[in-house]
């Protein structure tokens, strides 16, 4: 069965380490979902976050491909993992051209951040488990999103 | 000796090549590399030679390394040299051999503006190549050097390319040495397998009744040959081998099987269907052996011995995983084992091997059978030659008819089947092996495709034996063409004139004359011997003759035109289902 993995890789900060991750699984007939560099507690070691969609079987496959690139050091699947922690962050525009008020109740009771907020639309933040930023999303719909940007998810094992 | 030296890009490659104990390069000048081979001009400790493309340079650095377990090196320039190489990379890449490919690069300050003979090499060859560099400061470029190595040879291995700015080529820094450690944390190849593994292997194979062993290059990368001998003939199990693990153990030796697979054994692949434990040995379940993998070893307990964990679970489900490297896991496994008489099993997978030998229709006066002028050349050589072949129907013939000797002396394109590699790969071979007898066995469409390199063999006294087994077509396609698909002989012919019939069904009394090109004086051309043999009875006596001559020499031996390789296992069968040949189906 197809399922939501986080593949969490280690790897060395290396001009093109990026292109060998994704060609990799282009190369191999993958898909990616998402994906995420940054800056570990080393800045010479970089943690990516990368998130496919595929049978347990083949993120296995992928997995122990990505740990032959030399530049990756480590690689895990936490999603199978019970002890997870999974976010994404968001920043949204929604028009307030419909019910401002209502709008404004629906961000706060999501404990999402206004940014800003004019005549027009009201831009908002949040941080939230996969679920919850759906529901976020879906409750705001009605109003008229006029702008969405996700940072992709993040996962950590909670250990 | 270095230390507080000036050293410039062209003097450390130089330094760390030589370090790195080569003393033969592939190679071809260009633009960007001038300042490098300056520095090799009148070099004496490194020989260079000088193919005719650089793609040949690769081969011939691949089958440097397959022949003598060394790595290979290349040098090439940027833009086209750079692009050329690829096919010999990924040559080398899909048989896991050891070779580094230098290619020079335009300047750092030109580099992502398409300048003249730009191309991105370490992009290109990313896909396949074990590692690449793009190497922009010359303070990393000893690292590089030592760490490329260090990844060619080590684990699973293959090929690294290192792309150089010309920059970078003649910059110069001080305080300059090789280094002698490398530090990679992201690779740390597996060497010695999980002891338990090992051990429940061990117990697997005292109970199986029906166990075989299913060998593969990893063998012959890891120099296994000597551990996986004393293992079968510890336990008498039956073995196969793959293309690419022909000559681990003799040919004739009585547990060997033969090879498997689409164009393997009777007996060979009946085993594979019919064990109960296989037990794969540096060998990847490549589609070429496995045919359909649904219905292949459906009643076997599958073990894997693999250097590459990536390889193990890869196409069939494996229920005893073993990583690491060959030699330590066999001589491990050995220790585990007690002696076991020959079962049943293995007089019954034998006899199938006695029951079934490879047959062909022999004629005299014709010309001759591709399958006996390797059985010839088999019956002449050294025992120690090196046998280099090309890819198509002359490459399968070889690997069935050619009695296999030694280890690393059956060279040949597994994975990739690359159409070219024979001759440039066999002057590889002879460069690393100069008092061996080296022949590149060929077809007359692969050898066309380097055939530039006869130059560079008689040049550089590179005394390689062509033997170019010429039966004027793509014959491995056309064989294809004749039995899938209704004789429809598209574009394999290779005398087709534009003034032939489009539907031309085979060779008849309209066709043009016999043969084209003359290869006989193309080699004479070139300044090498050149041999032809029109009937069967001449094959042994242009041999002879080539073998002794002290020079490279071309002996083109005539076959029948439409003689076609069986066994064969059609694509998507199970691979017990052979066709073995004049219309005859066992099952």
């Amino acid at each position: 069965m197809k399922e939501k993995h986080t593949i969490r890789m280690k790897v060395v900060n290396t001009v093109g380490v990026m292109a060998r991750i994704t060609g990799l699984i282009s190369q191999r007939g993958y898909n990616i979902d998402n994906i995420i560099a940054s800056p570990s507690e080393d800045p010479n070691i970089y943690t990516v976050h990368l998130v496919l969609t595929e049978t347990e079987e083949k993120i296995e496959q992928i997995g122990k491909q990505l740990n032959k690139l030399v530049d990756v050091i480590k690689v895990s699947d936490i999603s199978h993992n019970r002890n997870y922690i999974v976010r994404e962050f968001i920043m949204v525009k929604i028009s307030t051209n419909k019910n401002r008020s209502e709008l404004l109740q629906l961000i706060s009771l999501f404990e999402a951040k206004v940014l800003d907020l004019c005549a027009h639309y009201v831009v908002a933040s949040m941080t939230g488990s996969p679920r919850t930023i759906m529901r976020f999303l879906d409750a705001v719909h009605p109003f008229g999103i006029m702008e969405l940007d996700r940072s992709g998810e993040f996962a950590v094992k909670d250990e | 000796m270095n230390k507080g030296k000036n050293m410039n890009g062209s003097q450390i490659i130089i330094d760390a090549l030589k370090k790195e104990g080569v003393n033969t390069i592939f190679g071809y000048p260009g633009g960007v590399v001038i300042p490098l081979f300056d520095a090799l001009y009148g070099e004496s400790e490194l020989r260079v030679i000088l193919n005719r493309h650089e793609q040949a340079a690769v081969h011939a650095a691949d089958g440097y390394a397959r022949s003598s377990g060394k790595v290979g090196v290349a040098l090439v320039t940027s833009g086209p040299g750079a692009t050329n190489t690829i096919t010999g990379i990924a040559t080398a890449k899909l048989d896991s051999i050891p070779i580094v490919v230098i290619s020079g690069q335009v300047k750092n300050d030109f580099i992502g503006t398409d300048g003249f003979q730009e191309v991105d090499m370490s992009g290109l060859t990313r896909p396949v190549c074990k590692h690449s560099y793009l190497v922009s400061d010359i303070k990393d470029l000893g690292r590089v050097f030592k760490e490329a190595f260090h990844i060619a040879q080590s684990g699973r291995p293959g090929p690294v390319s290192i792309d150089i700015p010309t920059d970078v080529i003649t910059a110069s820094i001080r305080n300059y040495q090789y280094p002698e450690k490398v530090e990679l944390p992201g690779y740390k190849p597996t060497i010695s397998g999980n002891p338990r593994q090992i051990k429940k292997l061990a117990q697997e194979i005292q109970i199986a009744e029906k166990p075989l062993f299913y060998t593969g290059g990893g063998i012959v990368s890891s120099g296994a040959e000597q551990a996986l001998l004393q293992v079968v003939e510890k336990t008498n199990i039956p073995f196969v081998s793959t293309l690419m693990g022909l000559g681990s153990i003799p040919s004739d030796h009585p547990l060997f099987l033969g090879m498997p697979g689409m164009h393997g054994r009777y007996a060979a692949n009946h085993a594979m269907m019919q064990c109960d434990l296989l037990i794969a040995v540096g060998a990847r379940f490549d589609d070429r052996v496995t045919g359909d993998i649904r219905r292949f070893a459906p009643n076997a307990v599958i073990a894997h011995i693999d250097i590459d964990p990536a390889e193990i679970g890869k196409n069939v489900l494996t229920a005893i995983p073993v990583v690491g490297d060959a030699k330590h896991i066999l001589n491990s496994l050995n220790e585990h084992l007690k002696p076991r008489e020959a079962n049943g099993w293995c007089k019954a997978v034998i006899k199938w091997k006695e029951e079934t030998p490879l047959i062909y229709e022999r004629r005299e006066s014709e010309p001759a059978a591709p399958q006996y002028v390797i059985e010839t050349l088999s019956r002449l050589v050294d025992e120690d030659a090196v046998i280099v072949t090309d890819v198509g129907q002359h490459q399968m013939f070889t690997a069935l008819y050619y009695r296999h000797r030694k280890p690393r002396s059956f060279i040949t394109s597994g994975g990739l089947g690359t159409m070219g590699f024979g001759l440039p790969a066999a002057m590889g071979a002879q460069m690393a092996n100069p008092e061996k007898q080296v022949i590149a066995v060929c077809g007359d469409g692969g050898f066309q495709m380097n055939i530039q390199e006869l130059a560079t063999c008689a040049l550089n006294c590179i005394n390689v034996k062509i033997l170019v087994l010429n039966n004027e077509y793509l014959g491995m396609v056309r064989q294809w063409q004749e039995m899938f698909w209704n004789k429809h002989y598209s574009k394999v012919c290779l005398r087709q004139r534009s003034n032939c019939p489009p539907n031309c069904k085979g060779p008849n009394a309209a066709c043009p004359e016999k043969y084209f090109p003359d290869f006989v004086k193309v080699a004479e051309a070139n300044g090498v011997l050149g041999l032809r043999a029109e009937k069967a009875s001449e094959v042994e006596s242009v041999l002879k003759e080539g073998f002794v001559h002290p020079g490279p020499v071309l002996m083109e031996c005539l076959v029948r035109k439409e003689e076609n390789v069986y066994p064969m296992v059609p694509a998507g069968k199970a691979i017990d289902e052979i066709l073995m040949g004049n219309e005859r189906i066992l099952k």
